[in-house]
């Protein structure tokens, strides 16, 4: 039984609440209600969680940052071919400090997500956010970027204006960067498309978001030629936040009720807020050149790799198989 | 069949040239994939069947139609730098399997076996028609030459033995993107590589890229796309989603040419198609027209 379907069963459960007259029967359905949620809906299998990173009423970037900075601007347009509503960017203040925040916005209903494009950006989007990040390091403004994309657009516009080129510049100029750049995972983060604003100082996920080098379905029908093995792949790809902070490519997870954080989205909001603030007020001590090299260092170390010498002849492999054992 | 013999032994001298570096990487004396398995082969542009050893004669380029074949590494530097100039660095990378995918270490074992690289990359220093550089060749036929860890710490590497030279470098892709077994890894790489590339940038060093066929994905939206001078041979595949991704999603054949060199060309993200007969002396001349920034 998937998420989706416990999600099902619960609200079902609800309705029976408003048939029954009885005190003590609703006593004792409200209690097995309880039950259900802390039992069946916190154990979540990465499928799980991919389904839930997926849910159409799970918050989107606009709800987050309506609730971080109640008096965000956007700010539209690369200045090179047109605006992309995929990605918002804009300013705004988040707890008194002045953020410049991009994110990536999926739509909360069908002509809303068509004219989002199902969050998927094309290059100007891309090369708008580059624009206000740079326009951030001019103002000294540190960066808030959210997640929430499948992946770059696949297609012939975005090809002809090099969707390729339009990331790789982001990154390379993301790099250079002196001011603190903030990263939150609030839902699907897929393959390049995501990491292209997601060069971060602090990379922090929500605990039932994914992080990924390409859909579920994309690997298993490109390793396993049948793209129904999607569950089964989501398992063997490692995406959710646990295994991604194990593997140290995240620094923190945030919290969300049982069941996603679609159940209870103001308090995800108020973690979120919390989260951010506390990683700011740690990144604000550090001076331009040291946040550089700290975002640059951290990146360097990204890999799993051994290097060949005679000291690790034998049984390297198997010790690495014991560090990373338990998760 | 003499000459298809004496080919072979050829590139067995020079691959044993390449392996007195490092004796720990098993050399083994059968050439499996060099030898092609018919004599003849099929080339995909004019559909005319060719023969083989004229095929390598002619550096993997039809003598119809001038379809240009992807190229092995070890014959891409044989062909680009000086005769006994090219040292490979970075030796000794062990590709481990971080999400315990079956069968890749397998399939790892016999690419090496077969291809006589460590990974799908390899670098070094070397003299282009004697001016001094770091060459990195991407090799698509070791598992499409995808980008995994190994592949981006050498890549990074590539860039750092530049920066600590003061090095033009010269980087020759050819990628399907970036490695799935590795998941998250090999996303990664993306950025730590472009990092690279803004360093060595920075320090005001050459970096010319060479894109050949097929670069596409994980690949393309980093380092390929990053150089100050961008090249591409003729007709080779560009782009970062692949056409039958593209032609899933719009649900509508492709035009011709799409995606191919000259189709970028005309749109502007490449500075010169190049014949791989020219190659060398269009990299020599660029590299003669910034020595005095190699400082």
């Amino acid at each position: 039984m998937n998420i989706l379907e416990k999600e099902k069963k619960l609200s079902a459960l609800e309705k029976q609440i408003d048939g029954l007259g009885n005190k003590k029967s609703v006593e004792k359905l409200k209690i097995e209600i309880e039950n259900f949620k802390l039992n069946e809906m916190t154990k979540l299998t990465a499928w799980d969680r991919v389904l839930l990173a997926r849910h159409q009423s799970r918050p989107k970037a606009k709800e987050f940052i309506d609730y971080l900075s109640p008096d965000f601007i956007e700010l539209h347009g690369d200045r090179l071919f047109r605006d992309d509503p995929s990605i918002i960017g804009g300013i705004g203040t988040i707890e008194g400090n002045v953020f410049t925040i991009i994110a990536q916005q999926k739509g909360s209903s069908t002509e809303d997500n068509i004219k989002r494009n199902f969050g998927m950006p094309h290059p100007e989007g891309y090369r708008k956010a580059l624009r206000l990040m740079q326009q951030a390091e001019k103002f000294k403004r540190p960066i808030l970027t959210l997640i929430d994309t499948p992946g770059a657009y696949p297609g012939i516009g975005a090809e002809e204006r090099g969707q390729g080129q339009a990331i790789a510049m982001n990154l390379m100029e993301m790099s250079k960067l002196t001011v603190p750049i903030i990263t939150v995972i609030i839902g699907e983060g897929g393959s390049g498309g995501a990491l292209a604003i997601g060069f971060a100082n602090k990379m922090l996920m929500l605990e039932n978001s994914i992080f990924s080098i390409l859909s579920p379905e994309g690997y298993a029908s490109i390793l396993w030629k049948d793209a129904s093995k999607a569950a089964q792949a989501a398992e063997v790809m490692k995406l959710t936040a646990y295994d991604l902070k194990d593997f140290q490519i995240i620094d923190e997870i945030i919290k969300e009720p049982p069941g996603g954080a679609h159940f209870d989205k103001e308090k995800v909001f108020t973690e979120t807020k919390k989260a951010i603030v506390e990683t700011y007020n740690k990144l604000k001590r550090l001076s331009g050149i040291e946040l550089y090299y700290q975002r640059n260092t951290k990146t360097r170390n990204y890999g799993f790799l051994q290097r060949f010498n005679y000291d690790n002849l034998g049984g390297i492999k198997n010790d690495i198989h014991k560090d990373f054992g338990n998760r | 069949m003499n000459d298809i013999g004496k080919s072979i032994s050829k590139r067995k001298q020079l691959k044993q040239k390449l392996n007195t570096f490092h004796e720990d990487r098993p050399f083994i004396k059968a050439q499996k994939m060099d030898v092609p398995k018919g004599l003849y082969e099929l080339c995909p542009t004019c559909e005319r069947t060719i023969n083989k050893k004229t095929n390598i004669k002619n550096d993997y380029i039809c003598s119809h139609c001038g379809n240009h074949f992807r190229m092995r590494a070890i014959d891409r530097i044989n062909y680009i730098v000086d005769n006994d100039t090219f040292i490979e660095k970075g030796i000794g990378f062990i590709t481990l399997n971080p999400l315990f995918q079956k069968g890749y270490e397998e399939k790892i074992r016999e690419y090496k076996k077969n291809t006589h690289l460590d990974e799908a990359y390899i670098y070094g220093y070397g003299k282009i028609n004697s001016k001094p550089c770091v060459i990195g060749v991407m090799d698509s036929y070791f598992l499409m030459g995808s980008m995994g860890s190994v592949v981006g710490e050498k890549v990074t590497k590539t860039f750092e033995y530049a920066i600590y030279k003061r090095l033009p470098v010269i980087i020759f892709c050819a990628s399907g993107g970036a490695r799935m077994q590795e998941g998250i890894f090999s996303l990664m790489q993306m950025a730590k590589t472009s990092a690279a590339v803004a360093k060595h940038s920075k320090m005001g060093l050459l970096y010319i890229s060479v894109l050949t066929h097929p670069t596409t994905g994980g690949v393309n939206a980093s380092f390929a796309s990053l150089g100050d001078i961008i090249l591409a041979e003729p007709n080779a595949l560009i782009g970062f989603a692949g056409p039958r991704v593209i032609e899933q999603t719009i649900k509508q054949k492709l035009p011709d040419g799409f995606q191919r060199s000259e189709f970028l060309l005309e749109k502007g993200f490449i500075d010169k198609v190049v014949h791989r007969k020219d190659l060398k002396n269009v990299l020599a001349k660029l590299l003669t027209f910034h020595r005095g920034y190699n400082r």
